[in-house]
């Protein structure tokens, strides 16, 4: 049951809409795991980010699509946190970084072949700006070292749907995949290397100012 | 039944552009075979693009004339929505967008239903009007000249051009000849394109344009003027009603036109440093790079056709 209204929300809705009015760009669409288990690192603007990512999966891959995301923000309804843990597939954090608990359920979900779907930044945070990625995205990969691991930059989300905001303004917006990669045995270089991934994917397209 | 369906010009018209289609299909196919390489699966992806957008088009048109205008306002909502992605914007005019994409239904309805005056001052004076004011409301003085000055030329261009293709269908309507305007127009601007790109690449030497447009030349050009008057003549009795002379002056008109939108569109994106408007048709690059020529030609050609043709000025459209 649950699985038929996610298909039917990403049918109906999702795809429409992300297809009309933001008609997203891929570049290396290829490059996207295909199955689990696999971690995607994103960077993160908007509430529609995941919704992108997900729609960029055939439906039957949807079960298998865990996003990672701080529950404080859609606890405040009962409605809105039932959605986002069973239609969206959300794996719960709570904000203020990775702890065993979470990095736990994460290792579960990755060892049951899901793919997780990770927001380094913490927060939407100023739209369409790279915040510095946090850690706890390290300390997952260091807990499965084989997991591959492969950075995604969407641009333009933000620019349509920014925080604080509730009214979608149609724009086009870009999604770069880029290679996979993995841990390497070192905290920091692993950290340096999904930062320096994240800023040549995002060097591939044109970013319009938005002051 | 078929030759009755063909009696139509506007049916026989679009059999024989899916003629000139099948016709290109095949040397592309010949070419792919003798040349194999990144310039013939170019071409090759070309093509395939042209089929789809030939076969949306010709679907659209041969509908309800309602169903065919919504889609020429999808296509500006499209051309308008990748003008705003590309350009830069503040944050502070995200409302003033969504009044820019509420101008388009406003627009192509007036169109639709044929309101003359209306349609032509809607965006040129009150949406001209109304952007400014709105932004000065919100205070947000800095940065508010650029805002307002491109906002409002990407209204104008993607918009308000391009509803004059929805106001050549009720032309249609209100001559006896259906969409078979709109048709000429497109078809000729397209095949225009497609001349000037052709001859351009068998015989250009001399660059008519270099610091905009480094690959067009004057022989081009030329090329696509000849071939676009010559082809006008030839359909423009079939589709319109206009004589074989007038067909012609109105296939140079073309011709000229499509150059100078083709043109103004590349100083465009020259500008702002991209190459194409985006992705979205393979091998064409964006909407925008597609419907560039028409954006000058639809109104040139409408007030052309409907100022020498139409009961103009006693009943203005």
């Amino acid at each position: 049951m649950i699985g038929f209204l996610r298909c039917v929300f990403f049918v109906l809705i999702v795809r429409p809409v992300l297809t009309v009015i933001l008609g997203a760009q891929v570049r290396g669409r290829e490059l996207l795991p295909a199955q689990g288990p696999a971690i995607i690192v994103a960077n993160h603007n908007s509430h529609l980010d995941t919704l992108t990512i997900m729609a960029m999966y055939p439906l039957r891959m949807l079960k298998s699509l865990r996003p990672v995301a701080a529950m404080d923000y859609f606890m405040r309804s009962r409605a809105l946190a039932w959605f986002v843990t069973n239609i969206m597939g959300v794996i719960p954090v709570n904000r203020g970084g990775m702890n065993r608990d979470l990095l736990m359920r994460c290792g579960e979900a990755l060892d049951a072949g899901d793919i997780l779907i990770v927001f380094p930044e913490g927060s939407r945070g100023e739209p369409e700006k790279l915040s510095i990625f946090k850690k706890g995205v390290g300390h997952l990969a260091k807990a499965r070292p084989l997991t591959p691991v492969y950075p995604l930059f969407m641009h333009g989300l933000g620019k349509a749907l920014p925080k604080d905001s509730y009214v979608l303004v149609p724009f086009n917006c870009d999604v770069v995949v880029g290679e996979a990669f993995g841990w390497a045995g070192d905290m920091d270089d692993f950290m340096a290397s999904l930062q320096e991934r994240m800023a040549a994917l995002a060097s591939q397209i044109h970013m319009a100012p938005w002051e | 039944m078929i030759a009755r369906w063909l009696a139509d010009p506007v049916h026989f018209a679009i059999a024989a552009i899916y003629g000139i289609l099948i016709f290109a299909s095949l040397v592309t196919y010949v070419l792919c075979r003798m040349r194999p390489g990144e310039a013939t699966q170019e071409l090759k992806k070309r093509v395939t693009s042209w089929w789809w957008m030939i076969t949306v088009f010709t679907i659209a048109i041969l509908t309800a004339r309602a169903v065919s205008t919504v889609f020429l306002g999808f296509v500006a909502f499209l051309a308008l929505k990748e003008y705003l992605s590309l350009i830069p914007t503040r944050r502070v005019d995200r409302a003033i967008l969504i009044w820019m994409y509420l101008a388009i239904p406003v627009q192509f309805y007036l169109a639709h239903e044929g309101m003359y005056g209306l349609s032509l001052v809607f965006i040129p004076v009150w949406m001209f009007l109304f952007l400014p004011a709105c932004i000065t409301i919100g205070g947000h003085t800095e940065g508010f000249l650029r805002a307002v000055g491109t906002l409002s030329w990407g209204l104008m261009i993607t918009v308000f051009s391009l509803s004059h293709t929805a106001l050549l269908l009720k032309f249609g309507v209100n001559h006896g000849i259906g969409a078979g305007a709109l048709l000429f127009l497109v078809a000729l601007t397209q095949f225009n394109d497609v001349a000037q790109f052709t001859t351009g690449k068998l015989l250009g030497r001399h660059k008519i344009i270099p610091r905009v447009s480094p690959k067009k030349t004057w022989e081009g050009f030329i090329g696509g003027l000849v071939f676009t008057t010559g082809a006008a003549a030839l359909v423009g009795p079939v589709l319109t009603p206009m004589t074989p002379e007038w067909s012609a002056v109105a296939g140079f008109i073309i011709a000229v036109s499509g150059f100078l939108g083709d043109v103004t569109i590349s100083a465009c994106k020259r500008d702002l440093g991209v190459k194409d408007a985006s992705q979205l048709i393979p091998g064409h690059g964006g909407i925008l790079d597609r419907v560039d020529s028409l954006i000058y030609s639809a109104p040139v050609f409408f007030h052309f056709l409907n100022y020498f043709f139409g009961n103009w000025p006693a009943n203005p459209l």
